[in-house]
């Protein structure tokens, strides 16, 4: 356009490119520093622990010719019957059928309902457990610092050790066997949920404390009537979040004796029986998405949830 | 105030008339409630009886045996410290390593996943489904059965991190990228932006923050499930914990704890200063 200022002349807009231009510079090279940390860490951990191209070339095949006996996808050596329309619905006895592939299955139900009990019970443990210690934990509820400051990190503590090393600790002194793993996810379930608990009580409405507590009531009644109606529909929630959570878990800490189907699973992988192992792990994946979906359902139906508890 | 009642005044009769005025209030229950907390409490002892918790009291001097010796540190100075510590850090490198290269798979199938870059309902089941799979088993079966495929070593525990670790962030990305804001995307488009360029101006911008953010976090989790994978045999702290468990040398088992307790106080509070940060840098 003829008569427009041209704008390089701006003495404002000469200004503003300058400070874009040093901005974009300092952003551009601290992107580009990142990615040189990200890229040299990524190095040195790669040397520190081996993983260097060629092996895992190597391994490659080696992993795609297990997890093909894993899904029987070769019948030449594989000593799984690979399933065929025609054989699909017959009997154990016949190769290429489901029920010859899960020919275990009663063993295996067994021992998937004990995980699904041993699940139940630490959760109900540790749900327990949490409760009590929650209100100690809870800042609001207690003059004393001192024992909140314990309490939150004893509960810490209980909640940071590995639940499968402690399972595997106590293996020992109470032998292999489902016990080990109960009381192991039952302590590592009071860490987690006495935290959780204490940060809705202390979300929680102070006033019907203070009224229990001007008509003279102790401290557990102004907990028993005062807090424990407001947070229980919310400690109800994150204890059926924790089942899941604990089923998972229940799976697997049979892999150190601590039982449950992992350590048939274990016992199976380590043998190399394939078909046994495609099995197991096709039904506790089953297992682990029916207990999410029933328990997702379970808490949108029954329970509210107070102060922005979700999944 | 109506019906206000003065505390000097509370005998008796005045709470049997408020018990009367009030009956929902001060209603016990019911006989249906107590049953049911009955049945879930004989369930409960049932399951109890079932695994034997008898045991607990029965097997507690054994339990005090092994706590006795692992507070005695008198051996302290003979333990192989070097080769502890460089199994923690190995540790770590394995949750960065398997961590990382799931982030370099996970981006892509992240895009490929959420419903506004690819608007195919099916394609969206298929891929979501594809994440769960990989999710729902734990790590822990995962460094099992690369154990077997690969041999022991770290490879098997990085590999493991990195399978289950892809279908963990893939999901969260997917949802980071569903949540974005669509005005961005259609400002840039109003000027004539092509789809890559939609894709850096508009979507990038708003979901690397976020991206950032959770993989930190996730570097940060997986550095704690890291050091059970080693009980299977996948290299790092845990290989060492399992050694010590099986020979009951129940002092170094004690000092491992603490190692890796230590180890994880320390990235924790190293991520949510990075985590910090980075919100800080995006908000101002």
């Amino acid at each position: 356009m003829t008569g427009a200022v041209d704008p390089a002349d701006d003495p404002a807009y000469r200004l503003f490119q300058q400070r874009f231009a040093s901005v974009r510079r300092s952003r551009q090279t601290e992107t580009l520093l990142t990615f040189a940390i990200v890229i040299l860490l990524f190095v040195v951990c790669s040397v520190w622990t081996d993983f260097a191209p060629e092996q895992v070339g190597a391994g490659i095949p080696r992993i795609g010719e297990y997890f093909g006996k894993l899904l029987s996808i070769e019948p030449d050596n594989s000593p799984i019957p690979v399933l065929a329309w025609s054989h699909l619905f017959q009997g154990v006895k016949q190769p290429q059928s489901i029920a010859y592939w899960f020919y275990r299955i009663d063993v295996y139900a067994d021992l998937l309902w004990q995980t699904i009990q041993m699940a139940i019970l630490s959760t109900a443990i540790g749900f327990g457990g949490g409760f009590v210690l929650s209100f100690p934990a809870t800042r609001t509820l207690l003059k004393s610092r001192m024992i909140v400051f314990v309490t939150r990190r004893g509960l810490e503590i209980l909640r940071t050790i590995p639940q499968v090393v402690l399972a595997f600790i106590l293996v020992w002194p109470f032998g292999i066997g489902p016990l080990a793993g109960v009381v192991a996810i039952a302590i590592h379930t009071t860490g987690a949920l006495g935290k959780l608990f204490s940060e809705l009580n202390e979300n929680a409405d102070l006033r019907a404390v203070e009224g229990i507590k001007s008509v003279g009531g102790s401290w557990l009644a102004q907990i028993r009537y005062g807090v424990v109606p407001q947070v229980l529909p919310g400690f109800l929630s994150y204890a059926l979040l924790r089942f899941e959570i604990n089923v998972r878990s229940s799976t697997i800490i049979g892999f150190v004796g601590a039982g449950g189907i992992g350590q048939e699973l274990k016992r199976v992988i380590s043998f190399n029986i394939y078909e046994e192992v495609s099995a197991i792990v096709i039904l506790i994946l089953l297992i682990v998405v029916a207990i999410d979906l029933g328990s997702a359902e379970i808490r949108k139906r029954f329970i509210s949830t107070p102060f922005g508890v979700t999944a | 105030m109506s019906g206000s009642i003065r505390l000097s005044t509370l005998d008796a009769a005045a709470v049997a008339a408020e018990r009367a005025r009030h009956p929902d209030a001060f209603r016990a229950g019911g006989r249906a409630r107590w049953l049911l907390l009955a049945a879930i409490l004989g369930y409960l002892i049932y399951l109890m009886w079932l695994f034997d918790f008898g045991r607990i009291f029965t097997d507690l001097p054994r339990v005090w045996v092994i706590v006795r010796l692992m507070v005695d540190w008198t051996g302290f100075a003979s333990w192989d410290h070097a080769a502890l510590w460089r199994s923690m850090l190995e540790t770590v490198a394995m949750a960065y390593l398997g961590t990382m290269l799931a982030v370099i798979v996970a981006v892509p199938l992240g895009f490929l996943g959420a419903r506004n870059v690819i608007p195919s309902v099916v394609f969206r089941f298929v891929t979501r489904r594809l994440f769960d799979g990989l999710r729902g088993l734990d790590q822990l079966v995962w460094a099992l059965v690369f154990v077997r495929a690969m041999g022991l070593g770290p490879i098997a525990g990085i590999l493991a991190i990195f399978v289950a670790e892809t279908g963990t962030l893939a999901k969260l990305f997917s949802e980071a990228i569903e949540t974005i804001d669509r005005k961005q995307v259609e400002g840039i488009t109003s000027v004539g932006a092509g789809f890559v360029a939609r894709l850096r101006f508009a979507v990038l911008p708003q979901v690397l923050p976020v991206m950032i953010s959770q993989t930190l976090y996730q570097i940060e989790s997986n550095s704690r499930e890291a050091t059970i994978l080693g009980l299977v045999g996948a290299g790092g702290i845990g290989l060492r914990l399992s050694e010590r468990i099986q020979i009951n040398a129940w002092d170094q088992v004690a000092y491992i704890i603490l190692l890796i307790l230590l180890s994880v106080a320390v990235i924790d509070n190293v991520s949510r200063y990075l985590r910090l940060r980075l919100i800080g840098v995006v908000a101002s």
